[in-house]
């Protein structure tokens, strides 16, 4: 939809643009889906050209600018399934971007499993330096994450040992191909078998098992990482339900990675 | 920037998104259907990549080649994709159409292979998808009927063209020159005195031209529901109001020179307000000592209905076995695709003109001229074609502001809904509450039935009457029983209205009264098949329900016997197997509608030769892809003994004849369909005799063409007939996540004559998705402050490709003594049945019995759960959650 009180866009724009009234826009696909009267100006990250996908030693640079699309055509079977995640078709994939979803905080954020599945970090970057911190801190509550005032998503780094690593992965929805209720990616490397809860709670839950886990400890685990007043309570699934799905998930991953 | 390969002259403004500014450049194919990226109504291609434009920047566009469905087709003619649509008749209303089109045109094979995931961001409203998956496959479904042979033949909507190439013009598909735009300042209040509106700031945004308060709203109040007797709804709403009754209500209205400076004059605007205390629920609403929202209601009661038949409780006391449950239906939004909109100006005869997204263009008329004290024929009422109706625009929500501002300022205005809008402002379906008491002797015979209705109107009345006796009466009159007894409220509450929707009050009535029956048959071990048939209204019989009902309703056909034979069929058939472990059951329901309304729904009809030797039809009718222009075409055709491609159809408009009450209650083909046929067949009658009683032939019609032939006709709606349907599923569903698929979905519908194959069909799929829709997955919530928290399509799940299974339609053989040709309407009754057949498949499932719409995976799961803190704490979980967001 129009934002009609935007009245200049800066692009591209860099670190330290930013002032109030002013919004990074990536693709633009949540910034324009929703009435934002508090914005004037919007910063245009895209037109900085930053390569949207950097493959170093130590793993995959993934910058907030890389679309979708392009993500999911990484050949990272992982990296698509969470693509696929997205209640948005194909055609946003071409525009909206892998920072834009992690930014937006939501606890179906597909972006936000990748990255806290695969141990990923972010880069913040804001007049004042730079930042990393691990994807799975990132995201705080429903819609909300650490960034402060100014501050930007520069990239999303997936280290190389877990993109390598086997994944197992389940989603569930009210719908077909809906929204995901519920996100559970499962990973098992050499440093055992971790299992990283999304959609189905306020923010991402990663639990590690040092040794495979039976059965019951991962039910016992479940319980007591994850609070029930973790678990979202909105039109997406009722709270037991996602809880339900939560622990059928897990377990489904366990008996996969595991055996 | 090139769009459809030419410069664009003027650069897109700063926050504009590429669809509007698409629209600027007059590429009105791009339609916006929610404008926040998920419907996908105005998909465009940029350099070759689909995306949807309300979501992309328009300044991005700048050095690319932007490709709209107006410049898909190449200079050899239509797309493929465009014609596979056309030949398909992939579309109804076609308002998601060319989004579609520009979706499907970029489709790689491995996409085509999976449609349901590559149409996730396509939302049709209309069809149930059937129609556009055969779109994608090449299947050509439309046929060119020969001569005399055109009523029965599945003739393709005269419009097709228009609508595959994004020319079909809908209500803002036209530049109107100096147009204002108006935005509404809405109740963040249930219940609220307005004390004072300060205007001063608003007036002084740049471009302001005019804010409107209730200071300056006329003081009659009027029903925004449109019915031919306007007594029929209760007289309780204004323009604008100094009492305001639920949250999302109108307030204030500012126009201005753009939009942007119309919302900005919106923000700016100051009112205090005296809160009132509020009744969310019926309950609350009719209790003691409620707060009253309308002078002179007691308890909130608009209308309530006590009646018996019979002797309810002698027959309770015959019977062998007595059930009795309580089921709820939530709000549902209509969702068509086009919002609410209107645009108004004054002609250069300073008459009042209002181009609008209406079902009834002439009530509405009627309306407006009421309320700004003008003569009828000082208003003219146009629509173009309608984007989706479904009832929800039999009702006047937008064009009583817009009037009021063309006549203060005396310029072009334009108002038009935003989605949100649609679902906190507009009307819903209307919430119920049914108990239901029955009981049958051991062999399944009724003895005695009994209900208790209570329906949610929202804060105003309008159709809430109408609503609550139409369900109460043809749900129960199909019928044989003797004892009945039914007890019926409708309540205000400080909630968006509850307006029509598709069924009008049957479908919520029927969800209890079919899941009811189904029940008793279990119990009394009765096959549910035999118990309809043992129960059912037969030829001959009269149609009784508790209550004064209009007595012109008559079985003028009756093919419910067939109905359930196929049903039977249908049954002891193949259906998918279902996956292991998943727990697979049966149900049907059984339903019936009146054709056409109580109380008189009239319509006229002009047949002219034109010099050109074609034929022209003036009808009032709008057309929001119900498809009655076609049949109006068809019956035309063959009462001229020519082809429908000779005809040409002026209609939706308040000029064209004299009278139409309009496109709701099924009544397109029943009602203004005989109009057609009783002026065609003057015509043809008048033709004959001018020429001699020689035959028509072209050179004949040649000669009589310069003369301006035209006959009248006209049809007032009594007596009227029913309709039959009757739905069946077979289900699977998976105990452990309680995820449902529907392995199997049959249709038997008794629409007398069918006139249109293909189009009759598409009625039936799309009333099936859309109650599917409301049965599996559509619920407006309000919160504890009164406000709908589900407002947009990420909250609110519409089926999409994805939720819709194919559905076999089968027509009963019979040929109504009413309608015109042996034809009954198709077109709101094909939703009825759906949500209890689905509730006694599951039932069959799982033995469990679900009372409360929608079933969502996360409710089934919770149902299947045992009374333990796993089953219904689920439940509470969420109540004490709601109630404390």
């Amino acid at each position: 939809m129009d934002l009609n009180t935007v009245t200049e866009v800066i692009s591209p724009a860099q670190v330290g643009q930013w002032r109030p009234g002013d919004a990074w826009l990536g693709g633009g696909t949540a910034l324009f889906g929703e009435p934002r009267p508090h914005l004037t100006r919007l910063l245009d990250l895209t037109a900085a050209d930053w390569p949207a996908l950097t493959l170093r030693d130590d793993g995959l640079e993934i910058a907030a600018t890389c679309t979708i699309a392009e993500l999911a055509a990484s050949g990272y079977d992982i990296a698509e399934k969470c693509c696929h995640a997205f209640l948005a078709s194909f055609k946003i994939w071409n525009v909206a971007t892998v920072g834009g979803n992690l930014c937006a905080a939501l606890p179906a954020g597909p972006m936000i499993a990748l990255g806290a599945a695969l141990d990923g970090t972010v880069l913040l970057q804001s007049p004042e330096g730079e930042r990393t911190l691990p994807v799975a801190d990132f995201v705080t509550g429903e819609g909300t994450t650490v960034l402060r005032e100014g501050e930007l998503l520069r990239s999303m780094h997936l280290p190389a040992s877990a993109l390598t690593a086997v994944t197992a992965y389940r989603q569930g929805s009210l719908h077909a191909h809906g929204r995901s209720g519920v996100l559970v990616v499962g990973r098992s490397d050499r440093d055992g078998l971790t299992v990283t809860v999304t959609a189905a709670t306020r923010r991402p839950y990663v639990l590690r098992f040092a040794e495979p886990p039976t059965a019951e400890l991962m039910s016992v685990a479940l319980a007591e990482r994850i609070p029930d007043d973790a678990y979202v309570d909105d039109v997406h699934g009722l709270p037991a339900w996602r809880r339900h799905m939560t622990r059928l998930y897990a377990e489904q991953i366990r008996a996969e990675l595991v055996a | 920037m090139k769009i459809n390969g030419a410069e664009p002259d003027q650069a897109p403004r700063p926050g504009q998104c590429l669809r509007t500014y698409l629209r600027d450049q007059g590429a009105y194919g791009v339609k916006k259907g929610c404008d926040t990226g998920d419907c996908g109504a105005c998909t465009v291609h940029v350099d070759g990549k689909p995306v949807h434009s309300c979501v992309y920047p328009a300044f991005r566009a700048a050095g690319r080649s932007v490709t709209t469905v107006e410049g898909l087709a190449g200079d050899d003619g239509l797309h493929p994709v465009q014609q596979r649509f056309l030949d398909a008749q992939g579309f109804q209303c076609g308002f998601c159409t060319a989004g579609l089109i520009m979706t499907t045109a970029a489709l790689t094979g491995d996409q085509l292979t999976d449609l349901p995931r590559a149409f996730k961001g396509n939302l049709c409203r209309c069809t149930g998808y059937r129609a556009i998956a055969d779109a994608v496959a090449g299947v050509v479904n439309v046929t060119e009927p020969v001569t005399g042979k055109a009523v029965g033949a599945s003739l393709g909507a005269p419009a097709g063209p228009q609508v595959v190439t994004g020319r079909a013009r809908y209500t803002f598909d036209l530049d109107v020159p100096g147009v204002l735009h108006l935005k509404v300042l809405r109740s963040p209040h249930p219940h609220a005195r307005v004390l004072a509106v300060r205007t001063e700031a608003a007036l002084a945004v740049p471009g302001v031209e005019l804010v409107l308060t209730h200071a300056d709203a006329p003081a009659a109040r009027f029903s925004t529901a449109q019915h031919e007797n306007a007594a029929e709804d209760p007289a309780d709403t204004r323009v604008l109001d100094d009492v305001v009754r639920f949250a999302g209500q109108r307030v204030a209205a500012v126009v201005a020179t753009s939009e942007a400076a119309a919302e900005e004059g919106v923000r700016a605007l100051a009112v205090d307000y005296e809160v009132l205390p509020a009744v969310l629920t019926p309950d609350q609403a009719m209790a003691e000592g409620a707060p009253q929202l309308h002078a002179g209601v007691e308890r909130n009661v608009v209308a309530e209905l006590h009646a018996e038949m019979g002797d309810p409780g002698a027959g309770f006391a015959e019977a062998a076995e007595v059930y009795e449950e309580t089921f709820t239906t939530p709000r549902v939004q209509h969702a068509s695709l086009e919002t609410h909109g209107a645009v108004g100006w004054l002609d250069d005869d300073g008459r009042l003109v209002v181009r609008t997204s209406t079902q009834t263009p002439f009530l509405t008329r009627r309306a407006l001229a009421r309320l700004y004290d003008l003569p009828e024929d000082r208003v003219r009422v146009v629509a173009g074609r309608v984007g989706g109706g479904f009832g929800g625009k039999q009702e006047m929500l937008v064009e009583d502001l817009v009037a009021l501002a063309v006549l203060r300022l005396r310029r072009p205005v334009r108002h038009e809904y935003s989605r949100a809008e649609q679902f906190t402002s507009a009307t819903t379906r209307h919430p119920f509450t049914v108990t239901v008491k029955v009981g049958a002797r051991a062999d399944g015979v009724l003895t005695a039935l009994q209900l208790r209705v209570v329906s949610d109107t929202g804060a105003y009345g309008n159709h809430g009457p109408a609503v609550m006796f139409h369900g109460c009466h043809e749900s129960i009159a199909v019928y044989r029983c003797a004892n009945m007894r039914t007890d019926a409220w409708c309540a205000y509450t400080n909630t968006v209205p509850a307006g029509a929707f598709r069924g009008y009050g049957l479908g919520q009535v029927s969800f209890a009264v079919e899941s009811a029956l189904d029940e008793l048959a279990r119990r009394l071990g009765v096959d549910p098949i035999v118990l309809r048939e043992l129960n059912i209204v037969r030829e001959g019989d009269h149609l009784t329900a508790p209550g004064d009902h209009v007595d012109d309703l008559t079985i003028a056909s009756y093919g419910l016997d067939q109905c359930l034979d196929h049903i039977r069929a249908a049954a002891a058939s193949p259906a998918e197997p279902a996956p292991e472990g998943w727990l697979v059951g049966d149900g049907m329901a059984a339903t019936m509608i009146a054709a056409g309304p109580p109380g008189g729904h009239y319509a006229d009809a002009t047949a002219t030769l034109r010099p050109d030797g074609r034929f022209e039809i003036a009808v009032g009718t709008a057309e929001f892809g119900n498809g009655s222009t076609t049949v109006h075409a068809q019956i035309a055709a063959d009462a001229l003994g020519t082809t429908p491609d000779r005809i040409v159809v002026r209609q939706s408009d308040t000029d064209v004849v004299r009278h139409d009450t309009g496109a709701f209650a099924s009544t397109g083909v029943v009602v203004a369909g005989k109009a057609v046929l009783h002026a065609t067949r003057g015509l043809q009658a008048k033709l004959r005799q001018a020429a001699g009683g020689a035959e028509l032939t072209d050179s004949v019609l040649a000669e009589l063409a310069g003369d301006g032939f035209t006959a009248e006709g006209h049809w007032g709606g009594s007596p009227r007939s029913v309709a039959f349907n009757v739905q069946w599923f077979r289900v699977a569903v998976d105990p452990g996540t309680g995820e449902l698929r529907i392995l199997r979905s049959v249709h038997s519908a008794d629409a007398g004559t069918v006139m249109n194959p293909l189009q009759c069909r598409g009625q039936i799929e799309g009333g099936v998705a859309q109650a599917l829709g409301a049965t599996l997955a559509e619920h407006v919530d309000i919160g504890p402050d009164g406000h709908v928290t589900t407002a947009g399509f990420r909250q609110y799940h519409l089926p999409t490709f994805a939720d819709v299974p194919r559905t076999e339609v089968l027509f009963a053989d019979t040929d109504d003594a009413i309608g015109p040709l042996g034809a009954k309407s198709m077109s709101e009754s094909p939703f009825n049945p759906v949500a209890p057949a689905l509730a006694n498949a599951v039932r069959d499932a799982t033995g469990v019995r679900l009372t409360a719409l929608p079933f969502t995976r996360d409710r089934i799961w919770s149902a299947l759960q045992p009374a333990t803190p796993g089953g219904p704490a689920a439940r509470s979980d969420r109540e004490s959650g709601a109630a404390s967001a």
